[in-house]
C-alpha cells in the first residue's frame, strides 16, 4: 500500500512470484518488481501466504485480479497458493516461455522483457502498458 | 470480549464496513470493542495491503470487501 494512497477503489491486481533460487526464479521477481513499479499491480509476498499471515492470505482474496508467475514446473508459488486455498489467479510458468532454468542469477534482459510481456498480456489481455526497462 | 478493528483511511467504504460490523455485533449480541485503524504504517503491520479489512481478535477476516451484515456476523461469531 502506497503511504499517501487509499486502497478502498477497488480495481486491485495483485502479483505473487515464486522469487526463487534459479535464473527463472529471479526472472519472477524481476518481473514482479517492475510490474508494480509500471503501476499494473501490486507485488505481494508470496511467503507471507505460505505463512498464512492473515492480512496476506485476506488481501489477495479481495483482490480484482490475481497473476502467479511460476520460474519452473516445480510451481511452488502455485502449490503455495493452493495449499493456503486460494485458487483464482492468472498463472505463467516462466520455463513455458522457453527459457531453461539454470544456476546463473545474471539475468537476460530480452528474457525479463518477454516474460513481462507475457505477464502484462495475462493482466491486461494486451502489452500497451508502458513499463521501466531497467529495474 | 471481541475485539474488532477496522482497517482503513476513513473512505466511505471503510465507515460502511464500520457500520455494518457494528450492527452485526449488536444483533448477535457480542459484547466487543472496536477500533477504527487508519494509520498506513498501522494497517500495513497486519499484512494488510487492500483496505477497508475487518480484523477479529488479531485475525484478519477479510480485506478489500464489504460484506453484508450477515457475512459479517459469520466472520465475527
Amino acid at each position: 500500500m502506497k503511504e499517501d494512497k487509499c486502497c478502498c477503489s477497488g480495481g486491485v491486481t495483485t502479483i505473487l512470484a515464486c522469487s526463487g533460487g534459479s535464473n527463472v526464479g529471479q526472472i519472477t521477481n524481476e518481473v514482479a518488481k517492475r510490474l508494480d513499479m509500471a503501476g499494473v499491480g501490486k507485488f505481494f509476498c508470496l511467503a507471507g501466504i505460505g505463512g498464512r499471515v492473515s492480512g496476506m492470505v485476506a488481501s489477495v482474496e479481495g483482490s480484482d485480479t490475481v497473476l502467479v508467475i511460476d520460474g519452473c514446473p516445480v510451481a511452488c508459488a502455485k502449490k503455495t497458493m493452493e495449499s493456503a486455498g486460494l485458487d483464482k489467479y492468472r498463472y505463467v510458468v516462466v520455463t513455458d516461455l522457453g527459457i531453461e532454468k539454470v544456476h546463473d542469477f545474471r539475468l537476460s534482459k530480452e528474457d525479463v522483457e518477454h516474460v513481462m510481456s507475457i505477464c502484462l498480456a495475462a493482466v491486461k489481455g494486451s502489452s500497451a502498458v508502458e513499463v521501466p526497462s531497467e529495474a | 470480549m471481541k475485539k474488532i478493528q477496522i482497517l482503513g483511511t476513513g473512505c466511505p467504504k471503510c465507515k460502511k464496513l464500520a457500520e455494518a460490523t457494528e450492527q452485526a455485533a449488536n444483533d448477535l449480541g457480542i459484547e466487543f470493542e472496536m477500533e477504527k485503524v487508519t494509520e498506513v504504517k498501522e494497517i500495513m503491520k497486519f499484512g494488510v495491503m487492500i483496505t477497508p479489512a475487518l480484523v477479529v481478535d488479531g485475525e484478519v477476516k477479510i480485506a478489500g470487501k464489504v460484506p453484508s451484515v450477515d457475512e459479517i456476523k459469520k466472520l465475527i461469531a
